[in-house]
C-alpha cells in the first residue's frame, strides 16, 4: 500500500483501467500531452499513446457528444471537463442524450461513459472554478452522480464508474485533491456506486455529508464529543444518485436528529431531497427539526469572501447544537 | 488614415505596467486564483480600442484587463476588484475574468467563446437602439472551436450586424497547440460564413490599427461584420506561474521554458526612483533581446518595445511620457494597497 493524494489515486484508477481494458479512452482539454491541469491524467499519454489519451479542441459539447458516440459504439470513454463550471457547455449532450439513450432505446443502447470534473470551492479561485452544482445531475434520471471524499474511495469509485454500463458524472472535490494522503492498495479495489458509508459511529445525532465537506463535518463530530459529550454518527454519501437512503434513514431512526452539510446552494439542493427521505422514512422517530448547513443561494464569491460562503466547523457545530437542544 | 503612435504607445505602456503590477501582487499572494494577463496582446487591444467611440460596446474574454483600461476604466477600480475588495469594479466578487463596466458598455466572460454571442447581441441591440455604434468581440483562437462562436459568426453575417470579431491568436489553448486541435484555417471559417477575414500581425500596432480601421468603418456604415485574425505571443504564457510549471513538467520537451522575470517589483511602492524603474524595464527588454529561443523571449514578439522603437526619434518627449504614466500607476497601486481592506 502506498500513501497517495486523491490526484494520485485517481491517476492509479485510470492507469489500471486503461491497462485492463483497451476500450477505455481518456479525452478532454489538456489531458494528453500535458496530463491535465490538475495532473489527474499524468502519464497516460506516455503510457497508452495519443489514441487513448486524447487532447481535444476547446469545446465541451463536442467532447461529451463525441464520448456518447464512442460509448454507444463500444468504447469506454472517460471525458474530463476541466472545471465543473464549464460543464454547462455540454449540458445538452449530458441531459438530452447521455442520460436518455438507454430509456429511449428501451435498452437497445446503453452509454457506458464517465464524465469527470473537478468541482467545489476552497481554492481561492473564481466562480466557475468554485461551484457545486451536483444537484443538476442528481436530479436528472438516467445519470449516476458520484462524489468521493478521499483518495481511497476516489480510486475505488472511479474504477466502478468506468466499469458501469451507464453514464456516471464523477465530481472530484478539488480542494482535497492534495490536502491529505491515504493508504491506497495497489491491487484492485472497487466500491459499489449507490452505497453510502458510516464514516464515524454514534447514537446521539446523525451528520450527513459528502465530498470536501466531510472534513469539517468529521471535525465538528470530534468537537461535539470533546466539548458536549455527544456522539455523532457521520454518514458519507459518496453517491448522490442513486441515493442510498437506507443507510441514513436507518441512522436517523436510531439518533432521532439529523444535520445535512453540503456546500451546494441551499434551495432545491441535495439537502432538500435528503431531508424529504428522512421525513418519509424516519419521521416518527425524529426528536428535532432536520437542519441544513449549506452554501448560500448566491454564486460562489471570489476568494476574499469565499470562506463566508463555505460551511465550516463552526456552522456545523451550531446547527448540531440547535438540533440537540430542540 | 495613419495611426498616431504617440497615442497608441501610452495606452500600451500603461496597460503593460499595470499588468506587471498585477503580476507582482499575484506573486506576493495578494491576488489569488489563476491569473491570465494580456501582456503581449497590447498592440491588438490598443489598435482596436483606440478607435472606439462613445456607445460602442465590447465583449471580453478571460484577459479583459487591458481592454478595459484602454477604454478608460479606472485602474484603481480594476485593481481593487482583483484584490477582492468591496470597493472594486464589481464589488470584488467576480475577479479578473468577470470585469464589467456599464459606463463603457463592456462585459466579460470567463467562459471561452462566450464573447462571440454577447458581442453579436450587443450589435443587434446597437442597430435597434443606437444606430451607428458597433460591438467588438475579443477572444483567443481556442475559442474558435466553440460552437457558440460559430453560431454568432453566422448570425452576424446573415443579419449584417455591426460586429468586429477579433481573434487574438497565440497558437495555444493552455497546453494544447492549435495546430493539433484546429482544422483548416480560421479565416476560411469566417469566409465560410460569408464574413470577410483580415490577417494581421498582432504584434504591430500600426498594422492592427489600419486593419481595424476599415473593419470598424464597414461595421459603422452598415456593411456587416469582419473577422480579424491577429497573431500574438503571450509573454507570461497562459497564466501566471505557467512557464515555470511547464518547465518543471517538461524540461526537455517542446517548450523551452525559462520564466521571464520580466518585471519583478517594477512598480512596488517605495524604492528606486521612477526614471530608474522605467530604465529598468527597458533593460529587461535588452536582456530579452539576447535570448532568441523562446518566442516569448524574442523581443520582436513584444509589441511594447517594438512601438517604442519608433518613438525614440524624440527621446525627451518619450521619457517624460513614460515617467508620467509610471508615476500615475505607482500612485494608484500604492493607494489601493494602502487602504484598509473593507
Ligand atoms: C468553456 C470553457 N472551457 C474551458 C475553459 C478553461 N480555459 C480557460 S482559458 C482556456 C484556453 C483558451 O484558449 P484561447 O481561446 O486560445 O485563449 P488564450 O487563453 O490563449 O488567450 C481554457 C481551456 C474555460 N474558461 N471555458
Amino acid at each position: 500500500m502506498a500513501k497517495m493524494t486523491m490526484v494520485q489515486a485517481l491517476n492509479l484508477a485510470l492507469t489500471q483501467e486503461m491497462a485492463e481494458d483497451d476500450r477505455v479512452i481518456v479525452l478532454g482539454e489538456d489531458v494528453g500531452r500535458d496530463g491535465g491541469v490538475f495532473r489527474v491524467t499524468d502519464g497516460l499519454f506516455e503510457t497508452y499513446g495519443e489514441s487513448r489519451a486524447l487532447d481535444t479542441p476547446l469545446g465541451e459539447a463536442g467532447i461529451v457528444g463525441m464520448a456518447i458516440g464512442m460509448a454507444i459504439y463500444g468504447l469506454r470513454p472517460v471525458a474530463e471537463i476541466q472545471f465543473s463550471g464549464f460543464i454547462y457547455q455540454a449540458f445538452h449532450q449530458i441531459e438530452q442524450h447521455a442520460a436518455r439513450i438507454r430509456w429511449r432505446s428501451r435498452g437497445r443502447f446503453n452509454v457506458p461513459m464517465v464524465i469527470r470534473a473537478p468541482f467545489a470551492a476552497g481554492v481561492r479561485a473564481l466562480e466557475h472554478h468554485s461551484e457545486s452544482r451536483e444537484a443538476y445531475f442528481a436530479h436528472t434520471p438516467g445519470l449516476k452522480m458520484v462524489i468521493p471524499s478521499g483518495p481511497r474511495n476516489a480510486r475505488a469509485l472511479l474504477v466502478s464508474a468506468i466499469r458501469d454500463p451507464d453514464p456516471v458524472v464523477f465530481f472530484e472535490p478539488k480542494s482535497i485533491y492534495r490536502a491529505f494522503r491515504e493508504e491506497v492498495p495497489e491491487d484492485e479495489e472497487v466500491m459499489e456506486i449507490g452505497k453510502s458509508v458510516i464514516a464515524r459511529e454514534g447514537q446521539d445525532l446523525t451528520l450527513i455529508s459528502y465530498g470536501a465537506m466531510m472534513r469539517p463535518t468529521l471535525a465538528a463530530a470530534d468537537r461535539l464529543t470533546e466539548e458536549d459529550g455527544v456522539q455523532a454518527e457521520v454518514i458519507d454519501l459518496l453517491t448522490l444518485s442513486p441515493l442510498d437512503d437506507t443507510l441514513f434513514t436507518t441512522s436517523v431512526r436510531k439518533t432521532g436528529r439529523a444535520v445535512i452539510v453540503h456546500e451546494a446552494h441551499r434551495s432545491f439542493g441535495p439537502g432538500a431531497e435528503i431531508a424529504s427521505r428522512i421525513m418519509e422514512r424516519s419521521f416518527w422517530t425524529l426528536e428535532a427539526p432536520i437542519k441544513r448547513v449549506t452554501g448560500y443561494d448566491v454564486v460562489v464569491p471570489f476568494f476574499a469572501r469565499e470562506q463566508a460562503y463555505l460551511p465550516d466547523v463552526e456552522r456545523v457545530l451550531s446547527a448540531a447544537r440547535e438540533t440537540l437542544r430542540a | 488614415m495613419a495611426p498616431d503612435l504617440w497615442t497608441l504607445y501610452p495606452l500600451m505602456l500603461r496597460s503593460r505596467l499595470f499588468e506587471q503590477a498585477i503580476a507582482d501582487l499575484w506573486r506576493d499572494g495578494l491576488i489569488s486564483g489563476e491569473m491570465h494577463l494580456g501582456t503581449g496582446e497590447e498592440a491588438i487591444i490598443a489598435g482596436v480600442v483606440s478607435q472606439l467611440q462613445d456607445g460602442d460596446a465590447m465583449a471580453l474574454d478571460h484577459r479583459g484587463t487591458a481592454a478595459l483600461l484602454m477604454r478608460g476604466v479606472d485602474p484603481g477600480l480594476i485593481l481593487r476588484e482583483l484584490l477582492g475588495r468591496a470597493t472594486g469594479l464589481c464589488g470584488g466578487v467576480g475577479g479578473h475574468m468577470h470585469l464589467f463596466s456599464r459606463d463603457h458598455l463592456a462585459a466579460s466572460s470567463g467562459i471561452v467563446g462566450a464573447s462571440g454571442p454577447a458581442a453579436t447581441g450587443f450589435a443587434l441591440a446597437a442597430q435597434a437602439l443606437r444606430p451607428g455604434t458597433i460591438a467588438i468581440a475579443f477572444f483567443g483562437e481556442g475559442a474558435m472551436n466553440q460552437g457558440m462562436l460559430m453560431e454568432s459568426l453566422n448570425l452576424a453575417s446573415v443579419w449584417a450586424l455591426p460586429v468586429v470579431f477579433v481573434c487574438k491568436d497565440d497558437g495555444w489553448a493552455i497546453t494544447t497547440q492549435s495546430a493539433s486541435a484546429t482544422g483548416g484555417s480560421l479565416s476560411d471559417r469566417a469566409h465560410g460564413f460569408g464574413v470577410p477575414a483580415v490577417e494581421v500581425d498582432g504584434r504591430d500596432v500600426s498594422k492592427v490599427w489600419s486593419a481595424v480601421h476599415s473593419a470598424i468603418e464597414r461595421a459603422r456604415s452598415g456593411g456587416g461584420p469582419t473577422f480579424l485574425h491577429a497573431q500574438c505571443v503571450h509573454l507570461e504564457g497562459h497564466f501566471m506561474g505557467f512557464q515555470l510549471l511547464r518547465s518543471v513538467r517538461d524540461p526537455l520537451g517542446q517548450v523551452p521554458a525559462i520564466a521571464l522575470p520580466l518585471t519583478q517589483s517594477f512598480l512596488r511602492p517605495g524604492g528606486a526612483p521612477l526614471r530608474e524603474r522605467v530604465a529598468g524595464l527597458m533593460h529587461v527588454a535588452g536582456v530579452m533581446r539576447a535570448t532568441q529561443h523562446d518566442p516569448r523571449q524574442d523581443l520582436a514578439n513584444d509589441p511594447v518595445p517594438r512601438v517604442r522603437q519608433a518613438l525614440l526619434v524624440d527621446p525627451e518627449r518619450l521619457l517624460a511620457l513614460e515617467d508620467r504614466i509610471a508615476g500615475e500607476l505607482v500612485e494608484i497601486v500604492a493607494s489601493a494597497l494602502g487602504e484598509v481592506s473593507p
